[in-house]
């Protein structure tokens, strides 16, 4: 995707502060990295199974991946990561993955920490069955490389719809059909509540709450589908699903295997509104980037949300602060600039005066900072009432905004929100709203230039200072992990997270001295074998 | 003027005027807009003007339709749950619970479920407020405990339990396959079980999408629908669980 730095030099900030601001990210976000270093959990060790192939799930729908790490987190802990173990096991028994993992869950396999010459044997084997898993994920990443080089890129930014009924097989067809009306990214919201369950479901689903859960086989079907439609429209149509919530580092790599395109990763979204364990999210979230980077994935980060529960204005650099500390960990975890979907929204309340003003400063301030990045713009939402006509317009206003920023990535916004979820005719009308607004001031960025020291410029500047601000409050704290403090005192999205506290706390483990995981190392090394 | 029947109001009195926008699983041909005009008849809307027709691919066509609504609406039929106790300012509220209370009324609130939209509970109860009136956390009688997103109800009905709350204020923005609706009546089933009826807190639900007609059917004690403010909802606290001994209504549970 091409940038557009020219849209952000207008507000002339000075390279000193955004450099000082960058250094900020990195001094609050180093602690946490180190912290992610140190700890392994149960999802980033389920993930090194569903990269070795292993899935299927036991009559209750609990999948093997959760039976064989359980029992081998009771026998032997997983302190030492579970490839030893699990590995040792296969070479003794001569089983392959499934059914070692359904022996286990029946109680019949003894595990232990193998040593010497066993312990070599065991991790030369894993290595080389989550290589296989590597190299698919590598297969797909040049498999979508070459799509897009055969049908190109639409231009920027990308139209970004939405599909949620709960059942694969009707989300396919409305996929198809949204990608026909013009969508070029099409996400699958995922059922309520799917990011508090500590396994991912199995196989195609046709019963959903809110969304569809997200699951090897329904990436799988969704994937061929739009793979379809993009041979028949010429257009290669990207798909998306969240790595979130307490199974990241397994739905990361499951998009991997079954050529996602993008993936909603936040780094703290999952401890500010989903309650889960901060410690358990930053690891989990370092594993799920690891992931995203290798296969090329684009991650989408969800800053939109603290303006759902926050002032829109007084929060504002709130949300750059997330954004700087996002793109530090993104970075940290081997993404590149284009893989950087850093979220925004607009969500002042539209009575204020100056509202769109603001809203464009704040657009411009994002993609000032970020000039390679693709940003996601988010439609509004707080402030949509179930007015749908005053609504129409709020969302014209946004294209509006995200057409002179230069959004990459703009999430269409329905008159409907807040009332229903969208209807046929919502997403037809929306999308009439994105053309119109398009082809009407697409180009109006190269005539727009806000003042220098005008009412956009300084306000963008405010936010900025005002973000430089609580990253220094932040860093100042003299905890081991200042960024864990600020969480727990409530700084983002005015919600607070202790680090002792929240889902999925019991799923973190201290790595021991010879912890061994060789998806960690295919990943650091970035190599196939 | 009371007018006893109304009809809508497009540019002139009694013009009956309405409009309404549906999609119709047809393409969009002649037959399709005479479709439109049929379903616009059988809603009682006749004469009809089909005024924009529009193809949704192959298979849907978009309709918006203006017409004369032969209904009419009798005022005396309309039933509404209409605000039943005096609305207060905050330093009222503040003396009603000093003097009748003698000590500072306890709140919780939170969103239940798996709702993360807290944009309800913090118009209420936070100090920025809604509509120009302050939040319940202005108040200085009223002790304010939000619990934000995504409580589950044996966790709310726990930290209830800890904090001694005289009243619940729950907060539903989603709505889809009646979520507010099953999380309210899971909200209401779990502290009937919970706790005693002389000790049960005060239940009250919010909501965009609720009919605040149905409190009783949820087995709450009073839904607020769209629009409502942070005056209202303390003026009805005071009116339950402070009362005016001067005036009719007992509270609900003994002495609190």
């Amino acid at each position: 995707m091409s940038a557009r730095p020219s849209a952000a030099a207008p507000l002339a900030l000075d390279p000193v502060t955004v450099r000082k601001a960058r250094s900020l990210a990195r001094k609050v976000g180093s602690p946490v990295v180190r912290l992610a270093r140190a700890h392994t959990t149960v999802s980033v060790e389920r993930a090194l199974l569903r990269m070795s192939g292993l899935q299927g799930a036991d009559v209750d729908g609990i999948p093997w991946a959760n039976r064989l790490t359980d029992t081998v987190r009771e026998q032997v802990g997983l302190e030492h990561g579970l490839a030893l173990p699990v590995w040792d096991a296969l070479a003794r028994s001569g089983d392959d993955l499934t059914v070692l993992a359904q022996k286990a869950a029946a109680g019949s396999v003894t595990f232990r920490l193998p040593e010497g010459r066993d312990a070599t044997r065991a991790a030369r084997a894993a290595r080389s069955t989550v290589a296989q898993g590597m190299r698919r994920i590598d297969t797909n990443r040049r498999q979508r490389e070459r799509l897009i080089e055969r049908y190109g890129n639409p231009p920027t930014p990308w139209i970004y719809l939405i599909v949620a009924t709960g059942d694969i097989y009707e989300d396919i067809p409305q996929a198809q059909t949204a990608a026909r009306e013009g969508a070029d990214v099409i996400a699958v919201i995922r059922s309520t509540g799917q990011s508090l369950l500590d396994f991912v479901p199995e196989g195609a689903t046709r019963e959903g709450y809110a969304g569809t859960y997200a699951t090897q086989e329904n990436f799988r079907l969704m994937r061929a589908a739009l793979d379809t439609t993009s041979r028949d429209l010429g257009r290669y149509i990207r798909l998306t699903n969240y790595a979130s919530g307490l199974c990241m580092p397994e739905i990361a790599t499951l998009a991997g295997l079954e050529r996602l395109d993008m993936m909603l990763n936040d780094s703290m979204y999952g401890i500010l509104f989903r309650d889960i364990n901060p410690v358990r999210t930053f690891v989990d979230q370092r594993f799920s980037r690891q992931v995203h980077a290798r296969a090329g994935i684009i991650i989408n980060t969800g800053e939109d949300n603290y303006l759902t529960t926050a002032d829109a204005i007084e929060a504002a650099h709130t949300v750059t602060v997330s954004q700087l500390l996002n793109e530090f960990f993104a970075k940290e975890a081997g993404l590149a600039d284009w893989q950087l979907g850093l979220g925004h929204a607009m969500e002042i309340n539209s009575d204020v005066p100056d509202s769109f003003r603001l809203e464009l400063a704040h657009a411009m301030l994002a993609r000032a900072l970020f000039p390679e990045a693709p940003l996601k713009w988010m439609p509004p939402t707080k402030h949509m009432t179930g007015d749908i006509f005053l609504g129409y317009l709020l969302n014209g206003f946004f294209n509006l905004a995200g057409a002179l920023t230069g959004q990459g990535i703009l999430l269409v916004g329905m008159m409907t929100e807040a009332v229903v979820t969208p209807w046929l005719s919502d997403r037809d009308l929306a999308l009439q709203n994105v053309r119109y607004v398009m082809n009407a001031a697409g180009n109006l960025r190269e005539d727009f230039r806000p003042a220098p020291d005008g009412f956009i410029a300084q306000r963008a500047r405010q936010v900025l200072a005002e973000a430089i601000d609580l990253l220094e409050r932040i860093a100042s704290d003299e905890g081991k992990v200042p960024l864990l403090s600020a969480i727990a005192d409530g700084t983002f999205g005015l919600m607070s997270r202790p680090a002792d506290r929240g889902r999925g706390l019991d799923g973190v483990v201290t790595k021991a001295r010879d912890y061994y995981n060789p998806a960690n190392d295919l990943l650091d090394e970035g190599v196939t074998r | 003027m009371n007018a006893q029947v109304v009809r809508p109001y497009g540019d002139t009195t009694g013009d009956g005027m309405v409009q309404v926008s549906f999609t119709l699983p047809l393409p969009h041909d002649r037959a399709a807009e005479g479709a439109a005009l049929q379903l616009a008849r059988k809603m009682g809307i006749e004469p009809a003007m089909v005024v924009h027709a529009k193809a949704m691919g192959p298979d849907f066509t978009f309709f918006i339709v203006y017409g004369t609504a032969n209904h009419v609406v009798d005022m005396r039929d309309v039933v509404v749950v209409e605000r039943d106790y005096p609305l207060l300012g905050p330093k009222d509220v503040n003396a009603a619970i000093k003097t009748r209370l003698r000590r500072p009324l306890v709140v919780v609130g939170a969103c239940i479920g798996t709702d993360a939209h807290t944009v309800g509970i913090d118009a209420i109860l936070s100090v920025k407020g809604f509509a120009g009136e302050k939040g319940l956390e202005y108040y200085s009688q009223l002790s304010v405990v939000n619990l934000g997103a995504q409580v589950s109800v044996p966790d709310l009905v726990d930290q209830v339990g800890t904090v001694k709350a005289d009243a619940v204020l729950v907060s539903q923005v989603v709505t889809q396959k009646d979520a507010h609706l099953i999380n309210t009546r899971e909200l209401s089933a779990a502290f009937r079980e919970a706790f005693a009826p002389a000790n049960r807190p005060l239940l009250v639900v919010g909501g965009p999408r609720f009919d605040e007609s149905m409190a009783a059917d949820l087995g709450v004690d009073r839904i607020f629908g769209k629009g409502t403010t942070p005056g209202e909802v303390a003026s009805f606290l005071v009116h339950r669980l402070a009362p005016d001994p001067a005036q009719g209504p007992s509270p609900r549970k003994g002495s609190p």
